[in-house]
């Protein structure tokens, strides 16, 4: 009889950065079908334009930092921030905005602080704010959402690849004849001209629940975001944490004015809320490390996105946000401490 | 002074000790006015006669001053000056003071300014305090300049905007080459890039010179270059 003899770990986790990426772009895969299903082509066109510059630019750092390349770009992370990155612009954004902030997010968000695992803030959302504070006037530009009862003008394949090349509309569009204002700028911009909540709701862009397309988008964000959690690719804390920093606030404020606030359920299904629950504050290098540090993230994350929404002059905030907490995050780390066994608690002595 | 401590002394200030790019002193004008080349030019000439004038006013006092209370008295020679300078601007270049607004009176709490009076022009003769005062002010104005005409090209894509700021005469607002730049850049974090860019340009600048330095250096110092004794 013969023993086979195996040396210790006896169960070895199959978990590679490769498979979780590419776990999180399968994830993805409905959300961004909605997303072309109710804004357009444009969507594909912004995703293959970054997915060139993020790994072409990875390409190009490791190259100058005298690594191999396919080291890294084998692991699809750069993927992943060319994805999130599409997600965050508008469906019409023209190629050079997608190409300056799918290279600031690879040279100088990820590779500047050495690469993936030491990156202080999530690549995808310094290169969506570059690009939003240095170009405004593209970064506004969305599309009205393709249901059947809003009459506007659609832009063929051919049009939208024209306009991604060149920035410019067929001679016979106007951009008031394709855009329309987001559900969230609605929102906040009716609110503040003293719309009630439910005036603002009969604009034909809202939906049954949540921006009209933006609901389905969210459900389907969510779907995939579930499915990530099965997969313990992430795990439950940060988007609870930023769904409780988000709609607790939300609530209480719209219990208290239900005329002057919107609803927790429109904020939950519009703007990037659950994307950035599930998809973009779970980033695992630059998020907090310890299930409590992780609540408080998440919590900082929502909450910050709830004073962006409320108070601020963007319409939404999920970017500054994650960015803003992911400054924090050392910080939450080091209170966040778990305890250590044997060791006195803090402010115990020994 | 002989030429070559003055040559040295020059060339101390415009890149080997620069005071923007190596020594990071008076950050806060460098980056907050660097929105156009004109606006530096401006701002830099000022802070170089400032710090000219008040090396040489404390290089001249330099026995007379107390060591305890010497920094009140560089702040009292600096804010004298810069507070004539200020007026000068005020009467002549009326338009260009408006544009730099607090910042010219802001030149006496430039570190640049008080770290040359302390470091150097206390220590040594005028002339030798006046040619440093020369040349840290002369690197730091084109260090200025650089950064501010870059912001502008990436910015605003014009160069030279608002020249008649300083020539007088009509509004001038640039050569242009399109019609909107990459905003950022004359932005606040636009300045802090810059400054990475033009401090990286330096440092890589200064390696490549070292290996060459050196390669040049190994290569005379080959054994076989050398006959056999």
């Amino acid at each position: 009889m013969e023993f086979v003899r195996r040396e210790a770990p006896y169960i070895a986790p199959k978990a590679n950065v490769s498979s979780m990426m590419l776990q999180v772009l399968v994830a993805l895969i409905p959300a961004a079908l909605a997303h072309v299903w109710y804004f357009g082509p444009g969507f594909l066109c912004n995703l293959i334009i970054a997915a060139i510059f993020c790994v072409g630019g990875e390409a190009l750092v490791m190259r100058l930092r005298g690594r191999p390349p396919l080291a890294t770009i084998s692991d699809y992370s750069a993927l992943v921030t060319a994805v999130l990155l599409t997600f965050a612009l508008p469906s019409l954004t023209p190629w050079w905005v997608t190409a300056t902030g799918s290279l600031f997010a690879i040279v100088i968000a990820k590779h500047m602080y050495g690469g993936l695992g030491f990156n202080v803030f999530n690549p995808a959302m310094v290169g969506y704010i570059v690009v939003l504070i240095a170009f405004p006037m593209d970064l506004n530009l969305w599309v009205a959402p393709h249901m059947g009862d809003i009459d506007y003008q659609y832009l063929t394949l051919l049009q939208t690849i024209a306009y991604t090349l060149t920035g410019a509309l067929p001679e016979t569009l106007t951009f008031d004849a394709i855009s329309r204002a987001t559900p969230l700028d609605a929102m906040q911009a009716g609110l503040r001209t003293m719309h009630t909540f439910s005036e603002i709701w009969a604009n034909p862009i809202m939906g049954n629940f949540g921006g009209r397309g933006w609901e389905w988008i969210g459900n389907l964000t969510l779907a995939g975001g579930i499915w990530l959690l099965i997969k313990k690719i992430i795990r439950w804390h940060i988007p609870v944490g930023v769904f409780a920093g988000l709609l607790i606030p939300m609530t209480v404020m719209y219990a208290i004015d239900s005329s002057a606030n919107a609803g927790p359920g429109f904020h939950l299904f519009s703007g990037a809320t659950i994307l950035c629950a599930f998809f973009i504050a779970t980033d695992p290098v630059s998020a907090a490390t310890s299930p409590k540090g992780r609540l408080v993230y998440g919590a900082g994350i929502g909450f910050l996105i709830f004073s962006i929404r409320q108070w601020g002059s963007y319409a939404d905030g999920v970017a500054f946000a994650v960015v803003l907490m992911n400054m924090a995050t050392p910080a939450i780390d080091y209170v966040t401490r778990p305890h250590i066994v044997g060791h006195p608690r803090r402010g115990q002595r020994q | 002074m002989t030429s070559g401590g003055l040559m040295e002394r020059l060339q101390n200030g415009l890149w080997k000790e620069n005071p923007g790019l190596v020594q990071l002193l008076g950050l806060c004008p460098l980056l907050a006015v660097t929105t156009s080349l004109v606006n530096g030019l401006g701002l830099g000439i000022a802070t170089m006669v400032v710090l000219t004038l008040s090396n040489g006013l404390v290089s001249a006092t330099r026995r007379w001053i107390l060591h305890e209370i010497r920094l009140p008295i560089y702040v009292v020679i600096i804010a004298s000056l810069v507070t004539c300078i200020e007026l000068m601007f005020k009467a002549w270049f009326p338009t260009l003071d408006r544009s730099l607004g607090i910042f010219i009176p802001l030149i006496v709490t430039n570190c640049a300014i008080v770290a040359r009076a302390e470091v150097f022009a206390s220590r040594n003769p005028i002339g030798a305090s006046l040619v440093d005062g020369i040349g840290m002010g002369a690197g730091f104005a084109l260090l200025l300049m650089a950064i501010g005409a870059f912001r502008e090209l990436l910015g605003q894509a014009s160069i030279l905007a608002g020249l008649d700021l300083i020539t007088g005469g009509e509004p001038f607002s640039g050569f242009s080459f399109a019609d909107s730049g990459f905003l950022i850049a004359v932005l606040p974090p636009g300045a802090f890039f810059s400054l990475a860019l033009a401090v990286a340009a330096k440092n890589a600048i200064d390696g490549k010179r070292r290996i060459s330095r050196r390669r040049t250096m190994s290569r005379k110092l080959r054994p076989s270059d050398h006959p056999r004794s």
